[in-house]
């Protein structure tokens, strides 16, 4: 790339702008048009014959044929050091709360980092070390997390470490090492270092398949579906469906060291909600920590410019790749990746290009499952192990799954949590299809090792058979509206009514509650044995109208034991209050 | 806006479709306005020295060597407290006889507000009417439209909204409005005593529909003076989105872009959301909230306007007659406000988000009911009950022509749980149903639980 390249606008649409180039220019180049002495940041999508065609990550307004644009030189890139996280950034990383004003204006470019603060640091290498990208050189706290000062990503080799700075204070850009090549050049190393976000960052020697549970207190999932470290999924559903919430209780919930959180495409205020309530909110996981000490939030709304809102996804992808380097368990979360997919087809559009299915980009499939790839479980070459947990919504149009974004998202994520309609509708949150749905990860023998250590022996074999009650309840359900209530025998009213048990004990689940919204694993191993017990049990009816009265006091009763604190006085006296109405019709 | 001596005159236009004109013009700044022959336009392209405007009243009668003046800047609105009780086209101009409004020149379409500059809403607004203030409670700030089809009576729904909703202004955004609509909202205003909190932006079906698309910039821009310099609650009704929809599809279409879903433009989801996220709740106290119609077809949310505009809406209300009680209801099913939880149970009674679950998911039972009736099947005791525990609810509580504080609606909903239904049925938190339940005369005799 050439620091000297210019060209001027020779032509605009919308927020695609056409460049006459003077000097090399290349692919994804970020540049910038001089529109009235203000830079409005540019990336190149395309060149051809000398123009190079580049979408604005600003509004076009008043953009004129002759406007001088100058080329940056580097690709879009994400500033990296000690003090992202608690903080809120655009979709191209410039920091929300230090710009100025009501309005968001053209080209207010905020810096990432604070260039000012200091850094309370603590050396890790020895001097005489041999290095290579992403060895951990150093160590701050920021918050409560060890915030590793990495060998910079974008050198390549090994390198010798000649000198690291004592322990002390430091602002990001002061120098905190110095490297040596093989050829004796010095390299100055300091806590900043910048990375092009539509590249991976691979500073790490393998990555594993993914063998341990990501706790997120969500039954449904825990429980039915999990997701595990270093795993993929996502979350399809129409508008209304509980996608937002559900994200955002995971992102609550998760036991994760970092979360990272893409808000691209979708409504202002529920962004709004995570900035006023993650400072109040204790971190689950470590008592006395707020929320947003271990959070980071991308915002690109959807009235923010839509270039940008690609942009938002990678930069999120980078910033959780740097904090998994340091050997920390990332948790990544973008709603809605089909905001992402839209903002790709408005520019192919604009560019006139062959259109795939649904007027999407040709290569949408391969962009999404790229995309998916960055996420896992790494291991880095100091022994540590690190993970990106990544779960995306997407919002298919009508609700119709056979859309292409949904279908090329299911080929590249590992759990998919489809929301139904129907059960949004009902009230019956989270409105996760428990039959749809699936986690690939049940199946891997790693998974179930743990889970029987963590769990139970033998708890894949129980999650399969609560599986099984829910299917053969849909079936009774099926059989009771085509035959009648009494064209069937009691024991499928049995079958059904046993799977009401299972959804709204354990499916249904109240985000907002203060004690029902989070279940610990512990007490969903309880109430998961609970309902199976209750599944086995066989019970006296007369006739078919016995049934469901009897199975809604029993559901009642465990509702309440949901709503109250595990293991409390209130909690045993429902219980005492459910065995006593099992007792009444046992028969086993 | 008069057209200054220096300017220059371009007479050449080299190509015309029903929406747009194209010329060689230099100088030309993107979303500029022009006057082409006459009508007001806007740059929509521009390619080298070619530049394409679209003329919003359409290009009928235009002859290529029509006159073409560009006024260096994009269209704007006069803002002061001068706009109130007034009545506009969508340009901005007076139709209601009076003089030109002075003030302070605003781009319309201007810029976003900062997501950290944002207040997370909180301050409830009530209508009286349950379907909305039992179960889908508004907040100032919000943005939610009616979905409705064009017969149900949506332009009622909204003046009565609007007015009983306590704000310092409300807008009004008319586009494609039958003229009857547009008097019908002037009378209900008037009479009413609230001309003066008005501004009204009408684009009438006797209008071109090209020229609606100016017509929620011009009162959001109205909406952000009042909001954000005077620091006041602003209530924007836009009706009707799906013939602003309509008209982006006619100039895009005219533009040669590739259309998506249902011939609307891709970036449709784009448009709707730089509209609807102008709702906000500022710190300082200013709100704009946004309750807007979009007509249906036959029921359908699939089609890309309503699906479009429920991905971007904090929840919509969905307008449908109720045939059993003959009236209109919001439907409990399909509606939703997405800042209810904001609150709900917080700012009204503590029983409320559970009182309303409650008797949605009993009312669903209801529905379950009726399809078994109407496949031939017998009913059970307590389909029974639920069916005339639907009709009672809908009547007293889902009616739109309901008016009632939000505590008497909790009330209602506690007399019908205890008049239809045993404890364990309405499974409702211990706690509460130890403070509220009604005991209530049977009509069916009960089974034994
Ligand atoms: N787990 C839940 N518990 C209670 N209510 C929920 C839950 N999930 C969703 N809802 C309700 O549904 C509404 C829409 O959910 P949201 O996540 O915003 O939908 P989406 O993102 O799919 O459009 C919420 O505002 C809330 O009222
Ligand atoms: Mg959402």
């Amino acid at each position: 790339m050439n620091t000297t390249t210019t060209g001027h606008i020779t032509g605009i649409i919308a927020n695609l702008a056409i460049i006459k180039v003077q000097g090399p220019v290349a692919q994804n180049e970020v540049c910038y048009v001089q529109h009235e002495g203000a830079p409005l940041m540019a990336e190149v999508i395309k060149v051809r014959s000398g123009y190079a065609y580049a979408q604005v990550f600003e509004s076009t307004r008043g953009l004129k044929t002759g406007t001088p644009v100058e080329f940056a030189g580097s690709m879009l890139e994400a500033t990296l050091g000690p003090g992202i996280l608690s903080r809120n950034y655009d979709g191209l990383m410039h920091d929300l709360n230090t710009m100025e004003g009501i309005f968001l204006k053209r080209s207010d470019y905020t810096h990432a980092l604070d260039l000012e603060r200091r850094w309370g640091f603590t050396p890790l290498a020895k001097p005489g070390t041999l290095v290579q990208a992403g060895d951990w050189l150093g160590e701050v706290r920021e918050n409560a997390i060890p915030h590793r000062i990495m060998v910079p990503f974008s050198l390549s080799g090994t390198y010798t470490l000649r000198r690291v700075e004592p322990a002390g204070e430091y602002k990001v850009e002061d120098t905190i090492a110095v490297l040596t090549d093989a050829a004796g050049r010095q390299v100055e190393v300091s806590m900043k270092q910048k990375w092009p976000v539509k590249q991976a960052i691979r500073t790490y020697i393998e990555k594993p398949r993914p063998y341990k549970l990501l706790e997120t207190g969500i039954r449904t999932i825990d429980t039915l579906n999990p997701i595990v470290e270093g795993g993929t999924g996502f979350i399809p559903g129409p508008f209304g469906s509980g996608k937002t919430v559900l994200q955002q209780a995971i992102s609550r919930q998760a036991d994760a060291d970092v979360v990272v959180v893409a808000a691209c495409g979708e409504r202002a205020n529920e962004v709004v909600e995570l900035f006023s309530e993650f400072p109040q909110l204790e971190d689950p996981w470590h008592p006395g920590r707020k929320l947003m000490e271990r959070t980071v939030i991308i915002a690109n709304t959807s009235n923010m410019p839509v270039a940008a809102r690609e942009a938002s996804v990678y930069t999120a992808m980078t910033i959780a790749e740097y904090y998994r380097s340091m050997g920390l368990k990332v948790l990544l979360l973008a709603d809605s990746t089909s905001r992402w997919a839209q903002a790709l087809r408005e520019m192919s559009n604009r560019m006139e290009e062959l259109p795939g299915p649904d007027a999407f980009p040709m290569d949408l499939s391969a962009i999404i499952s790229n995309f998916y790839s960055r996420a896992g479980i790494v291991k880095l070459r100091n022994g540590h192990s690190g993970s990106i947990t990544f779960i995306g919504t997407v919002s298919p149009a009508g609700g119709n799954l056979k859309e292409p974004v949904t279908e090329s998202t299911r080929k590249a994520a590992r759990c998919f949590y489809a929301l139904s309609q129907q059960r949004a509708d009902s009230k019956r949150y989270p409105a996760i299809d428990p039959i749809d749905s699936y986690s690939k990860y049940l199946e891997y023998p790693e998974l179930q090792a743990t889970l029987a250590e963590a769990i139970l022996p033998g708890w894949v074999d129980l999650v399969n058979r609560l599986k099984n009650i829910l299917l053969r309840g849909k079936e009774a359900a099926e059989q009771i509206n085509i035959l009648g209530d009494d064209g069937v025998t009691v024991d499928y009213h049995l079958q059904f009514w046993r799977s009401e048990v299972v959804d709204a004990v354990i499916l249904q689940q109240d985000a907002f509650d203060a004690v029902d919204a989070r279940t610990p694993l512990a007490r969903q191993k309880y109430m998961a044995e609970l309902v199976w017990d209750i599944c086995q049990m066989c019970f006296a009816f007369e006739s078919f109208e016995e049934v469901a009265p009897y199975f809604k006091r029993i559901i009642n009763q465990m509702k309440q034991m949901n709503y109250s604190v595990f293991e409390s006085e209130a909690f045993t006296q429902f219980e005492a209050g459910l065995q006593d109405i099992l007792a009444e019709r046992k028969t086993n | 806006m008069e057209i200054l001596a220096f300017q220059r005159v371009y007479t050449k236009i080299e190509q015309l479709t029903k929406a747009t004109c194209t010329l060689r013009a230099q100088g030309v700044g993107y979303e500029e306005l022009a006057m082409v022959h006459g009508r007001l336009a806007q740059v929509v392209k521009i390619m080298g020295d070619e530049v394409t405007l679209q003329v919003f009243s359409g290009t009928e009668g235009i002859p290529t060597n029509a006159e073409v003046v560009f006024y260096g800047k994009p269209p704007t609105l006069n803002v002061s407290d001068a706009l109130a009780g007034r009545f506009f086209n969508a340009f901005g101009q007076p139709i209601d006889g009076g003089p030109e409004v002075q003030g302070e020149e605003r781009e319309i379409g201007g810029p976003s507000v900062n997501p950290v500059r944002r207040k997370q809403p909180s301050e409830l607004i009530t209508t009286g009417i349950a379907g909305i203030d039992l179960n889908n409670t508004l907040v100032t700030g919000q943005k939610i439209p009616f979905f409705a089809d064009p017969d149900q009576p949506y332009n009622q729904v909204m003046a009565m909204v609007a007015l009983r909703a306590k704000a310092d202004k409300i807008i009004l955004g008319g586009m494609g409005l039958s003229n009857d609509d547009y008097l019908f909202y002037k009378h209900v205003f008037e009479n009413a005593g609230a001309l003066h909190r008005i501004v009204s932006f009408v684009n009438t079906t006797e209008n071109p529909p090209v020229e609606r698309l100016l017509v929620p910039d011009m009162a959001l821009t109205a909406a952000e003076y009042f909001a954000v310099d005077k620091n006041e609650k602003v209530l924007v009704l836009l009706s009707d989105m799906t013939l602003y929809a309509d008209a982006l599809s006619i100039v895009s279409n005219r533009m040669d872009q590739i259309p998506s879903k249902d011939s609307m433009p891709g970036s449709l989801y784009s448009d709707l959301a730089k509209i609807y996220e102008k709702a906000v709740q500022f710190e300082a106290g200013g709100s704009i909230t946004i309750i807007a119609v979009t007509t249906l077809s036959s029921g359908d949310i699939t089609h890309a306007v309503p699906d479009n505009t429920g991905y971007i809406t904090e929840g919509q209300l969905f307008l449908r007659r109720d045939t059993d009680i003959g009236k209109v209801i919001v439907d409990p099913f399909r509606s939703l406000s997405r800042l209810k939880q904001l609150v709900i149970g917080k700012k009204t009674r503590a029983d409320h988000p559970q009182v309303m679950n409650a008797a949605i998911r009993l009312y669903a039972d209801a529905a379950n009911a009726r399809t078994k009736l109407e496949n031939g099947f017998d009913l059970t005791d307590y389909d029974e009950r639920a069916l005339r525990f639907a009709r009672e609810y809908s009547d007293r509580l889902l009616a739109i022509d309901v008016n009632l504080h939000v505590e008497d609606m909790l009330d209602t909903a506690w007399e019908l749980f205890g008049k239809y239904f045993s404890k364990a049925e309405v499974g409702i938190k211990q706690e509460l149903v130890e403070k509220h339940w009604k005991e209530m005369p049977r009509k069916l005799p009960q089974l034994s639980l």
